[in-house]
């Protein structure tokens, strides 16, 4: 007989996959409507159901244009499945295949929801994570985030193409640098929690009502920041860049493989909004509604999932909102930024939180308004640190060319 | 009836031998290819592999370790060096007979000595065990982990009060330390070697 627990983990699986899958589909459809919108465009809004293919007297129904992602996975994979003759045909296959691995991969860890209490034919709480009591979570996003990275340059490196090649050396450059400020925006959160497990993490915030966000700004930031660079999303798209690179490390893939590779970028954006919420906006938490107990109802439960979603959608839109409003960065002015900004940021937030964590846990409950007094110490020193690295970061911020710089000069600072 | 009973499978034991497979063969390439970035290639799935296998025996911590510090930190390296070095596009190694025979003699020494040393094991020579009975190492926590580090024995907590721990065996405290430290030396020394050098003659005006 068929475990149920087995069964169980198969459906999770399959509603992930196939969730993921159509969630990107549409991202895609929102990303371009959202572009139209910003640059005051109508966008894609036609392809609906087809219906006078059938029958010539119907109307066709546009519906919003909500047939555009079928229409677009139609298309590409029908598109020829062209090879140039010039690339490693191994690796060049195996890129696209490898990095949507990876990103899929994450989401075995990151639960979708709180737990599901018994009921129907199962006799004890469903996590929602795939592989649930993984208790090292963090730890496998982490290490699967950085294999995300070899699609990338196995990619490039088989085209065998200089733009694709430059794409690909730019982005191991940037997420190798950015790997470290997204560690240390964790960190702070770990010392606080105690655990590298998300389903604590989401509880510990539950708990006490206090965001990671409130209580540790200058980590949530650099976290922020850090999460744009690791999805290389606008302003942080260099591997890409159209304008510069022709696509980058894709210039020159076609039909499905190109589809792989899109998918798996919207993947990565997925995941970093649910890593954002999960660990700075209290994951399915939200005051009053959706209650903080380990063990939730029916109500609760399905509160927590919709909350969870919703929160994540807005991330999603707020990614997409600033790939339209912000400008690219210069290469050395993203590498600058990562070592001389976000590294220094990110030390002082582990130090400050780890003081003020002490401070919390020797006072006790002796004083009252202990987190209130902890989150405005925090904020004081985001502040501060904000406004020290702003006048001690050189040749970071502005986009003027320096002319009465020797280059050399120019060089030494990046 | 067929499709009930493959369920009744030692699916712990097909997932062993999965990893297993996949980690030599996909070694197996590393050896037998001749294009430097294929092999870090083949490298990289034969680790992502082996990480395979420690998570299903438990050991989370260990294979996401395996994960992020060799596949996802070291092989980078290994790849960028490789791709920044290379002189033409698609490099081919040609190894020689010398050193087929070098090799052929380190790793026949280092495969005979773990051999020798896995079949000492006594367990592995009893019958197969119900897998009913054997119980997954739990690992979910990785506090014993940390606290090992910080010289607390975790492993003697047990241990009866007052009664003395062996001198200079009292934990992981000092090597941890002296290992951090040692990394850090290396990084400093890294990054000034590193750094942009200025022109001789900017250096005179400079200085």
């Amino acid at each position: 007989m068929i475990e149920p627990q087995i069964l169980i983990i198969l459906v999770k699986v399959v509603i992930v996959i196939g969730g993921l899958m159509t969630a990107a589909a549409y991202f895609v459809l929102l990303e371009r409507r959202m572009a139209a919108w910003v640059q005051d465009r109508v966008g894609p809004n036609r392809v609906g159901a087809p219906l006078s293919q059938l029958n010539k007297s119907w109307k066709d129904l546009r519906l919003f244009g909500l047939g555009q992602p079928a229409a677009d996975g139609v298309k590409f994979i029908l598109k020829e499945e062209y090879t140039p003759a010039h690339v490693d045909k191994r690796l060049f296959v195996l890129a696209p295949i490898s990095i949507l691995v990876a990103a899929l991969a994450t989401f075995a860890v990151i639960p979708f929801g709180s737990v599901l209490p018994n009921g129907l034919f199962w006799d004890e709480p469903i996590d929602m994570a795939v592989s649930s009591g993984a208790g090292v979570g963090m730890l496998v996003v982490f290490a699967l985030s950085s294999i995300a990275v070899y699609g990338v340059i196995l990619g490039g490196w088989a085209s065998n193409n200089k733009y694709s090649f430059l794409g690909a050396l730019r982005s191991s450059a940037q997420l190798i640098a950015y790997e470290l400020p997204l560690g240390l925006g964790i960190l702070g959160v770990i010392l606080a929690t105690g655990s590298l497990d998300l389903d604590k993490i989401i509880a510990a915030q539950a708990e006490t009502g206090w965001w990671f966000a409130f209580t540790q700004p200058l980590g949530f930031f650099v976290f922020f920041v850090a999460a744009f660079a690791e999805a290389a999303r606008l302003p942080f798209d260099l591997p890409e860049c159209e304008q510069e690179l022709i696509g980058g490390y894709h210039t020159e893939y076609a039909g499905i493989k190109l589809l792989l590779f899109l998918v798996a970028e919207f993947l990565h954006m997925i995941a970093a909004s649910f890593l954002i919420v999960m660990l700075f906006f209290g994951g399915w938490h939200f005051w009053f509604i959706t209650g903080s107990e380990a063990n939730p109802g029916w109500v609760h439960a399905i509160l927590r999932i919709a909350v969870l979603m919703t929160k994540i959608f807005v991330v999603i839109l707020f990614f997409m909102l600033v790939r339209w409003s912000w400008p690219r960065f210069r290469f050395d002015q993203l590498m600058a930024f990562a070592w001389k900004v976000m590294l220094p940021l990110g030390l002082i937030n582990f130090v400050a939180i780890a003081v003020i964590d002490q401070v919390k846990t020797m006072s006790g409950d002796s004083i009252p308004g202990i987190d209130l007094m902890c989150a405005v110490a925090a904020w004081g020193v985001c502040i501060a640190a904000w406004v020290v690295i702003s006048f001690a970061g050189p040749l970071v911020a502005d986009n003027l060319p320096r002319l009465d710089l020797d280059p050399f000069d120019v060089d030494s600072q990046i | 009836m067929m499709l009930l009973a493959a369920f009744d499978f030692d699916w712990h034991a097909f997932f062993f031998m999965f990893f297993a497979l996949l980690t030599c063969g996909f070694a197996l390439a590393v050896l037998f290819t001749s294009n430097i970035v294929r092999m870090a290639f083949y490298l990289i799935l034969s680790l992502g592999a082996s990480a395979g296998l420690f998570f299903l025996a438990g050991a989370e911590f260990v294979g996401a370790m395996q994960l992020m510090i060799y596949v996802g930190g070291t092989l980078v390296l290994l790849i960028f060096g490789v791709m920044l070095t290379a002189q033409s596009r698609f490099v081919t190694m040609k190894t020689s007979s010398g050193e087929w025979v070098m090799a052929l003699v380190l790793g026949g020494a280092l495969l005979f000595l773990l051999l020798t040393a896995a079949f000492r094991v006594g367990d592995w020579r009893t019958g197969h065990p119900n897998p009913a009975n054997v119980g997954l190492a739990e690992s979910k926590t990785t506090t014993q982990i940390g606290m090992g580090f910080t010289g607390v024995r975790v492993d003697k907590l047990d241990a009866p009060e007052g009664s003395t721990l062996v001198s200079g065996m009292s934990g992981y405290l000092l090597p941890f330390v002296i290992v951090s430290v040692h990394l850090l030396v290396v990084l400093v020394g890294a990054a000034y070697m590193a750094r942009t050098k200025r022109r001789a003659s900017s250096a005179g005006v400079g200085a």
